[in-house]
């Protein structure tokens, strides 16, 4: 987030409303109305003085207005532009009855004569992500929200668990301030509800309701939590881990009940929730003291105006229209690319994936223009500061209350301060947030700081954002220590606070020890191939692949199979009833005749080297023998090589002919050989999945499963459809199709994994014996027909992930750099992940992925060198004796012998080498050393830890 | 981008600044683009700025 009021070529305009827009694809003129916020940005220096002032409080919307702001304010601390605004419809000023914050702004920011400005853009494309509004629970009366104390909704038990919170991450009750001891959670609050006009899933709420659970648990484990769900939506990727971990806690409790109402315990404000027993229709009630609504996903009622502006039509949902072959599209406007959950609901990562894919429309719309109206990034000339003593400053950040919750920060400061060469300290509520790296550029500039020392977080987390506030003050970024005082001491020492302000001194001191020694390290700067390499020729290959090419990259599409199409050529139609088949043609021929792209059909990967920028692949042949092995330059690599359909061990397929897969199904209706008078039908949810063995969910098969149900009645309706579920996850607008089947005599029976559907292997008609658990009866059916709804499982990964060295999941998918934040990334730099080799997902999710993929992959390719970090080992040839330890040690095959007038030497490739060390403490002689780590720095650490 | 018409800008624009807009921004920013984020509210983040902790790795939303 920080990263983007960073960016030289990204202008953010807060405030900003969009008024017209004209032209056509790559030459859009836009016009916009910046309001007022009465504060000028390049003065205001985001002190909150003028807050701490202003006498006139309202409710803090960021706090979804559960603690109070101030007319003018900065409502959250990681804020972006760190400045302050003014509230018009609040402020005195415009009462003509106060003028305080004028008069104590130091920096003269504050300026009541700003108007509204127009502005006019020209752009070639344009992308919309304006979002979602959360459901409104007032509408849902009967749950008492707006009137009864304790209810609330989730968005803001958000805000009451975060250690930034109102309540500073405290759980308490609204009515009297005190912890509650018993908790409900309450699904489906405005979605898959007709009657509040939202009958779509909102398919976050699940998740995040575990989420708030586990939360809650994790800091009151005492607290009983329970939730009420019709089913549980947790399909994605890591999700049903997730999902079991909270079902696994003490005092967790998962009902499948909807509660028809909240009343209110008027002697102590409790609740009371009410709901129908199932089966027998009894009602029956339970008190808690706090109830949590899930609130789904509801469009942004300012949509309607927006569709206006730009042109383009809202579904019957009232998201933006767009179809499974191009999520990103918009049907007539060209130009104008749509993302994330202004199409529709979605979590983070998909939000994610889908704003790269859109992002890769407009670059490939443009990409004649890349780069005629960008700048590069420029730093001031690092300082030399050789023989300088050292000068050192420690920033001690609170992180919330995830530091200062537990350590006493003013102690923290007093002792960095008497600690020898410290020569500013300063504590910042977020050390991570724009204004406080600022601030510490600013200090290091000021104060003319040559080493720096952040007690903060993990390195992992926020290290590159603070060496680059190292970088813009004109200091060597290596020149910087962080200090992990909340990973490695308040996290983990919260119960006992007087030793763990103890250790997170003695971290300080051991750190600045360290720092002392640290000497200026330069970067390695490299030229980048400009070719892309995908492995992969089905959906997600062949989308990332002509996406790259339309980018102007050439691009090296290779698919082990001797035709592209992966598993899109064993589909038929789709959900929304689009046909498969001349998609897929158009795509294959799209891909054909495409001049940046060469397809290696037949081919894999048989050997990989290299790094960022400059890899080294061998393609062999599949049939070996025959074709030639094929040696590629790339600068980058895209993994789309997808999964394959588990064939079932259970049920009797194989053996029987009246047992198939979705696909096998999907195959006989499209090629009419289904019979036509079927009487009954069965179909069982998540055979090979969500079990011990495989435990995740599979994402797509309750959809193919609607999909096919439909099909069998639209074929014919008298055909009686049984389907078996554990939890129907027909997530976002799938709902509606649940919602026809239903319409049209589907039939759905929940069963538990410890009640599968049983098969009765004696007779050779098939007899199906169940049990309902929601109408707690035994059954027994005899189709005609059974159909297995069976998991897509990884496939071939194991080998890649070998030659690539791009770790996998437990589930045998690939690992992106972040389960969250970087979904299309891998940990090595310069792989990208698409598809299904990522996990589970139908064609819109795929495509977008792709595309997003390939945008990724161009931030790379587009560059004309990359850096590489200078922090990496070096070998002193006079003591190496050619003993050859390190190469066998080390992980990243970053060490060579190199021919020199000595004779055979161990020499590092810096780019290949991450700087771990292994092959330093292996080395005999101790001719290796590390650049960010000597000897000197280390000593002086563990001398200082023993000084204490 | 039809001939005549001039040759395209080589500059976007993105509507709104949630995590799925700065997104967005970040990658063609980073690719050669010219990115003008707008937002109507007075800072960006959207709805994920609000967010405690999430899904399904636990860490701090920003
Ligand atoms: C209670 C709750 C908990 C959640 N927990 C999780 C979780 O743990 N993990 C997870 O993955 N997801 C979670 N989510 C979902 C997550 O919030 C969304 O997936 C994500 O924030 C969507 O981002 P976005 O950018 O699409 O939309 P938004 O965050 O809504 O951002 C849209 C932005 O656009 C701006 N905007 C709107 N219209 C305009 C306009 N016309 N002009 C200019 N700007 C405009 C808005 O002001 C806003 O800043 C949760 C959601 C809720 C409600
Ligand atoms: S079933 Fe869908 S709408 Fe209901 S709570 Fe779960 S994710 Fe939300
Ligand atoms: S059938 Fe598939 S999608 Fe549905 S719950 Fe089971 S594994 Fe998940």
């Amino acid at each position: 987030m920080a990263e983007a009021g960073r960016h030289p070529n990204i202008r953010v305009l807060a405030n900003t409303d969009i008024e017209t827009v004209e032209g056509e694809a790559g030459n859009f003129t836009v016009t916009v109305t910046r309001r007022p916020r009465y504060v000028n940005e390049d003065l205001c220096v985001g002190c909150r003085t003028c807050s701490t002032y202003c006498p006139q409080t309202l409710p803090n919307v960021f706090d979804e207005n559960l603690s109070a702001a101030k007319a003018i304010d900065i409502l959250c601390t990681q804020s972006i532009p760190a400045v302050a605004a003014v509230n018009r419809e609040a402020c005195l000023y415009f009462q003509n009855k106060c003028t305080i914050c004028l008069g104590v702004c130091k920096a003269k920011a504050i300026d009541f004569s700003q108007k509204r400005k127009k502005g006019v853009m020209h752009v070639g494309a344009i992308i919309v992500s304006p979002g979602y509004e959360v459901f409104d629970a007032k509408i849902a009366g009967a749950y008492g929200y707006g009137r009864l104390k304790n209810v609330m909704n989730s968005l803001e038990f958000e805000r009451v668990l975060s250690a930034s919170g109102p309540s500073k991450g405290e759980v308490l009750r609204r009515s009297d301030g005190k912890i509650p001891s018993k908790i409900a959670w309450l699904q489906c609050v405005g979605s898959r509800d007709a009657r509040v006009g939202h009958s779509y899933c909102s398919g976050i709420c699940c998740t995040y309701a575990i989420k708030q659970m586990i939360l809650v648990k994790h800091h009151y484990p005492s607290i009983e939590v329970s939730i009420f769900h019709n089913d549980i939506r947790s399909f994605g990727k890591g999700f049903e881990d997730f999902y079991n971990r909270a079902r696994q806690m003490q005092g967790a409790r998962f009902i499948r009940k909807r509660i028809s109402s909240i009343k209110e315990n008027k002697r102590n404000n409790n609740l009371i929730v009410t709901y129908t027993s199932d089966g027998c229709h009894t009602i029956e009630e339970e008190e808690f003291d706090m109830a949590v609504l899930s609130v789904g996903m509801s469009p942004s009622k300012a949509n309607g105006a927006l569709a206006g502006i730009l042109g383009l039509e809202l579904n019957h949902h009232g998201f933006c229209h767009t179809d499974s072959f191009s999520p990103g599209e918009i049907a007539g406007r060209p130009g104008i690319f749509a993302a994330a959950t202004f199409t529709g609901p979605m979590d983070i990562p998909d939000s994610i994936s889908s704003a790269s894919g859109a992002g890769a429309a407009a670059a490939q719309l443009l990409s004649s223009r890349r780069g005629t109206l960008t700048l590069p990034k420029a730093y001031p000339i690092a300082r030399f500061i050789e023989g300088e003593e050292p000068r050192i400053g420690v920033f001690v950040c609170h992180c919330g209350t995830n530091i200062a919750g537990v350590a006493d920060v003013s102690s923290l400061l007093a002792h960095a301060s008497a600690l020898k060469d410290v020569v500013h300290c300063e504590d910042q509520v977020v050390s991570c947030a724009s204004d406080s790296l600022q601030k510490i550029t600013k200090a290091i500039k000021e104060k003319r700081l040559n080493r720096v020392v952040i007690s903060a977080c993990s390195p992992k987390d926020h290290e590159e954002a603070f060496r680059e506030a190292l970088r813009e003050s004109g200091l060597n970024p290596y020149l910087l220590d962080i200090a992990n005082i909340r990973e490695q001491c308040t996290w983990v020492h919260y119960g006992s606070k007087d030793e763990a302000n103890q250790k997170a001194k003695e971290i300080i001191s051991m750190s600045v020890a360290r720092a002392r020694n640290l000497c200026p390290i330069e970067d390695i700067k490299l030229p980048i191939n400009k070719n892309g390499l995908v492995i992969g020729g089905g959906l997600a290959g062949m989308k990332a692949a002509l996406s790259l090419a339309r980018q102007g990259f050439k691009v090296y599409l290779v698919e082990k199979n001797e035709e592209l199409g992966g598993q899109l050529a064993m589909l038929h139609y789709t959900l929304d009833g689009m046909p498969v088949k001349p998609f897929l043609k158009n795509l294959i021929a799209e891909i054909k005749s495409n001049n940046n792209i060469e397809v290696f059909r037949g081919y894999e990967l048989k050997s990989f080297a290299g790094y960022v920028g400059n890899f080294k692949s061998t393609l062999a042949g599949v049939n070996n023998a025959k074709a030639a092995s094929v040696e590629l330059e790339h600068g980058i690599v895209i993994v789309a090589t997808g999964g394959q359909l588990l064939k079932p061990a259970e049920y009797r397929y194989g053996e029987s002919q009246k047992v198939v897969t979705q696909q096998e199904l999907e195959q006989m209706i499209a090629s009419n050989s289904l019979p036509g008078d079927l009487k009954q039908v069965a179909i069982i949810q998540c055979v090979g999945a969500r079990n011990e063995k495989r435990k995740y969910c599979s994402r797509i098969c309750c959809g193919e499963a609607l999909k096919n149900a439909l099909k069998i009645k639209e074929l014919n309706e008298n055909t009686d459809v049984v389907v078996f579920y554990r939890d129907l996850r027909a997530y976002g607008f799938r709902e509606d199709y649940y919602l026809q089947a239903r319409d049209k005599g589907v039939l759905f029976i929940q069963y538990e994994p410890e009640n599968k559907p049983e098969i009765d292997l004696q007779r050779e008609s098939l007899s199906l014996s169940f049990y309902d658990s929601i109408l707690n009866m035994k059954g027994e059916l005899n189709p005609d027909l059974l159909i297995l709804s069976t998991p897509i499982i990884p496939e071939g990964n194991q080998e890649l992930s070998q030659l690539l060295r791009v770790s996998l999941t437990g589930d045998g998918f690939f690992m992106e750099a972040h389960m969250k934040l970087r979904p299309l990334d891998t940990a090595t730099d310069g792989i990208f992940l698409c598809g299904m080799a990522h996990y589970p997902k139908y064609i819109p999710e795929t495509i977008n992925q792709a595309d997003g993929a390939a945008l990724r992959a161009a931030t790379i390719l587009s560059q004309n060198s990359i850096t590489a970090s200078g922090a990496v080992c070096w070998i002193a040839e006079d003591k190496c004796i050619s003993c050859g330890a390190c190469i066998s040690v080390c992980r990243y095959g970053a060490i060579e012998f190199c021919e020199t007038p000595h004779g055979k030497k161990a020499g590092i490739n810096p780019v290949l080498c991450k700087g771990d060390g292994l092959c330093n403490s292996t080395c005999p002689t101790g001719a290796i050393s590390l650049r960010h780590f000597v000897d000197e720095g280390i000593t002086a650490q563990i001398d200082s830890a023993f000084e204490a | 981008m039809k001939d005549g018409a001039g040759s395209p800008v080589g500059a976007v624009l993105v509507v709104g600044g949630g995590i799925s807009g700065v997104q967005a921004s970040l990658d063609l920013a980073s690719s050669g683009f010219k990115v003008y984020l707008v937002e109507k509210a007075p800072m960006i983040g959207g709805k994920m700025a609000q967010l405690d902790k999430t899904f399904p790795t636990l860490d701090c939303s920003l």
